[in-house]
């Protein structure tokens, strides 16, 4: 069961906010979907739920199309969170799980079993405006895969939430896949992703920038970071050949190189110039990535 | 259970268990009750059947007798009394709360009645203008037997002339039935007045609820938002259906159980007690017909605000077009005949009041009424299908709007191309 995205398109007026966009999204995996403010992850994720009509291109999935009537198969955590403040939790989610076609009794075993889960048990007869922000999260986030959905959206799953919720919500999304759900993950957060994701796609203004596994991501990339400590100045590297960019911090310097084969350079360089606390080749991390490659077109 | 139902049913019971639509339905029965009693309770505030005390200070020693006699044909709850004191006596009887007034009877230099009305206070004019009234009657007596008339002449003379109105239209309503028609059309018309108003409010509220606390993204990703508009008018309007059923119920009860006492007095003139069933099934009809088309018209305004503040403003221009249907009904009332009454009575968005007038007040041939029903369902059919994809496009919008132009941003947001 695998999601098809073929030359999507999506304009609103003169404004074009999806750009014949083609993605293959595998099945039960994590699928990582970056972009900055305004890419048009959510338009993406409107028309994968039906939501908005396409301007042109197809998306299905297990190669049927997907609408109301797929609707019990497919979970959805939107980014804009929103639920009835006036409702009470239970009520709330079996009301949105029925919805989905699911039966009221098996929704009330399974909500039981995720607020204890996610140790809020006690909350199931409270109404949802008097919870706190990320308690409201969790429960936001039970809305969405109380279903059992095989395919699952979501949008900005962690914002807003501490480190200890966004390492609960974690586990949990990572649970769902190895039960077998396909996920389509957006995020701000570099690290969740690099941490989840094993393909990932990065949009900027409708079209995909980078598209892969992220291993492949970072080997194409092809740029290192090289990180120094030492204890004599090394501002003389800031002008070396092949080197990027340079961060100057407390203890030394963070560079970013053209390849390996600088950093040999580097340290034959420096060698025996003093005492050398620290000297580290790196992986690009996610964050440089995204940076590079969306940064650079804001120019 | 399907979907639809599912929000139908929600949307039921969510607002009937609401602690606003219980109280509203408790004050409104309390109200109904209260006027289909009003005898009863007007009767235990009356000094509990008390009659009022006259005393009468007759100076003539002759008027007290014929006085009296008219008084007890006018109002038998006015009791007199031949009070033998003086009239300082009288008036701190007076004071004492013993008796509530004094009149004293004398003749003029022509021999003729006339009289001074004393009490605390002359407030209550309904006593006074009955005194005044049985004592006019005796000085026409007395004027009259002055000038030597017959007893039989001066009946003739007060004979109330015999006026007959008849209607030269074939099943034409009669005067007594067209009085009957105006009291029920018009508490009709305020049902459906008040109903539409309320409802429809309560239907763009709800729509703008569910936009502005945002759970309307996921409730569109779970059921199409055209179900879920009819499935949302469909609920509210059981839910009116529901609280109309308890006043007419009540009111029914009520009204049956007082029938006796209630036959004298308003209820009465307007003769309720006999309501042609026609009236009822095209007031049920137009209700209905007249909730949809405002509810439509509702669900659609209320998916394009993204704050419930602005609710008010969007809705206010539908609001205004009930009230103008209402004013004019009111106007067609005294006067239902009238071309303008006519020509608005096709106009759907007046059609639910003002061809309903037109059915209860006149006798009109049944393809006109069925001609207003055919244009009405036809507008909400229209306005259903054309609200249906506003509200798919206004739901996913957000942002300052509460002007009309995002009725065009929403359409384009729902076309393919």
């Amino acid at each position: 069961m695998v999601l098809k995205l073929e030359h999507v398109t999506k304009r609103f007026g003169k404004f074009t906010a999806v750009d014949d966009l083609s993605l293959t999204i595998p099945e039960k995996e994590i699928f990582g979907f970056l972009g900055a403010n305004g890419a048009g992850k959510t338009t993406t994720f409107r028309m994968i739920l039906g939501l908005l009509d396409t301007n042109g291109g197809r998306i299905t999935w297990d190669g049927q199309a997907i609408d109301y009537s797929t609707s019990h198969l497919v979970g959805y955590l939107p980014e804009e969170r929103g639920l009835y403040p006036k409702l009470k939790v239970r009520d709330q989610i079996i009301y949105l799980a029925r919805l989905r076609g699911m039966q009221k009794n098996e929704a009330l075993i399974e909500l039981k079993s995720w607020l204890e889960r996610f140790k809020i048990s006690e909350y199931e007869n409270k109404k949802v405006e008097e919870l706190s922000k990320g308690n409201q999260q969790k429960i936001q986030f039970i809305a969405a895969v109380v279903h059992k959905p095989k395919l699952l959206i979501l949008d900005e799953a962690f914002s807003g939430l501490d480190p200890v919720n966004v390492e609960m919500l974690k586990e949990a999304v990572l649970a769902l896949k190895e039960n077998g759900a396909t996920i389509v993950f957006s995020s701000h957060r570099m690290e969740h992703v690099e941490e989840m994701c094993e393909h990932l796609c990065i949009l900027h203004k409708g079209s995909p920038v980078v598209h892969g596994s992220l291993k492949e991501i970072k080997r194409e990339f092809g740029k290192k970071n090289l990180v120094i400590h030492a204890d004599f100045s090394l501002d003389s590297l800031r002008n070396y050949p092949g080197v990027v960019k340079t961060k100057t911090t407390m203890e030394g310097i963070h560079l970013q190189i053209e390849g390996e084969y600088i950093a040999e350079k580097i340290l034959k360089e420096i060698v025996g110039k003093g005492f050398i606390r620290k000297f580290a080749l790196e992986e690009p991390s996610l964050n440089d990535i995204f940076i590079e490659k969306v940064g650079n077109s804001y120019e | 259970m399907n979907s639809f139902w599912i929000i139908l049913f929600h949307t039921y019971l969510n607002k009937l268990k609401s602690k606003s639509f219980i109280i509203t339905t408790i004050i409104t029965v309390v109200i109904v009750l209260a006027l289909t009693n009003i005898n009863t309770i007007i009767g235990l505030f009356d000094k509990n059947g008390e009659k009022d005390q006259v005393a009468v200070l007759d100076e003539t020693h002759q008027l007290y007798e014929p006085f009296k006699q008219q008084v007890n044909t006018i109002n038998k709850d006015i009791k007199l009394t031949l009070y033998k004191g003086n009239e300082k006596e009288a008036e701190k009887a007076v004071e004492k709360g013993d008796i509530k007034g004094i009149i004293q009877l004398r003749f003029n230099k022509e021999k003729l009645p006339e009289a001074t009305y004393k009490a605390m206070s002359i407030a209550d004019s309904a006593l006074h203008t009955d005194l005044q009234t049985s004592l006019q009657q005796v000085k026409t007596m007395l004027a009259a037997s002055q000038i030597h008339l017959e007893p039989a002449q001066l009946k003739k003379l007060y004979e109330p002339v015999s006026f007959e109105k008849f209607a030269l239209e074939k099943n034409a309503k009669t005067e007594e039935e067209l009085n009957q028609a105006r009291g029920l059309v018009y508490v009709l018309l305020f049902i459906i007045y008040f109903a539409v108003i309320m409802y429809a409010n309560m239907i763009a509220m709800e729509v703008a609820t569910e936009k502005s606390s945002r759970v309307m993204e996921i409730l569109i990703s779970s059921v199409s938002p055209i179900k879920q508009m009819f499935a949302k008018i469909l609920g509210i309007g059981l839910l009116s259906l529901t609280q109309l059923a308890a006043f007419l119920l009540v009111g029914y009860f009520s009204l049956t159980r007082n029938m006796e006492s209630l036959k004298e007095g308003f209820f009465g003139v307007y003769g309720f007690g006999d309501i042609p069933l026609a009236t009822i099934v095209y007031a049920v009809i137009f209700f209905i017909l007249g909730y949809f088309l405002y509810a439509t018209l509702a669900a659609f305004l209320g998916s394009l605000v993204s704050r419930i503040e602005d609710v008010q403003q969007m809705i206010t221009p539908m609001t205004m077009m009930v009230v103008a249907g209402f004013m004019i009904a009111m106007f067609g009332l005294g006067k239902p005949d009238a071309v303008f009454i006519t020509v608005t009575s096709y106009i759907p968005f007046f059609t639910p009041m003002i061809m309903f007038l037109r059915v209860g007040m006149l006798t009109i041939p049944a393809w006109e009424a069925l001609l207003g029903i055919a244009i009405l369902v036809a507008t909400i059919t229209v306005l259903a299908i054309f609200g249906a994809r506003v509200y798919r496009g206004g739901v996913l919008m957000y942002g300052k709007s509460n002007s009309f132009k995002d009725i065009k941003k929403a359409l384009q947001l729902t076309k393919n191309e």
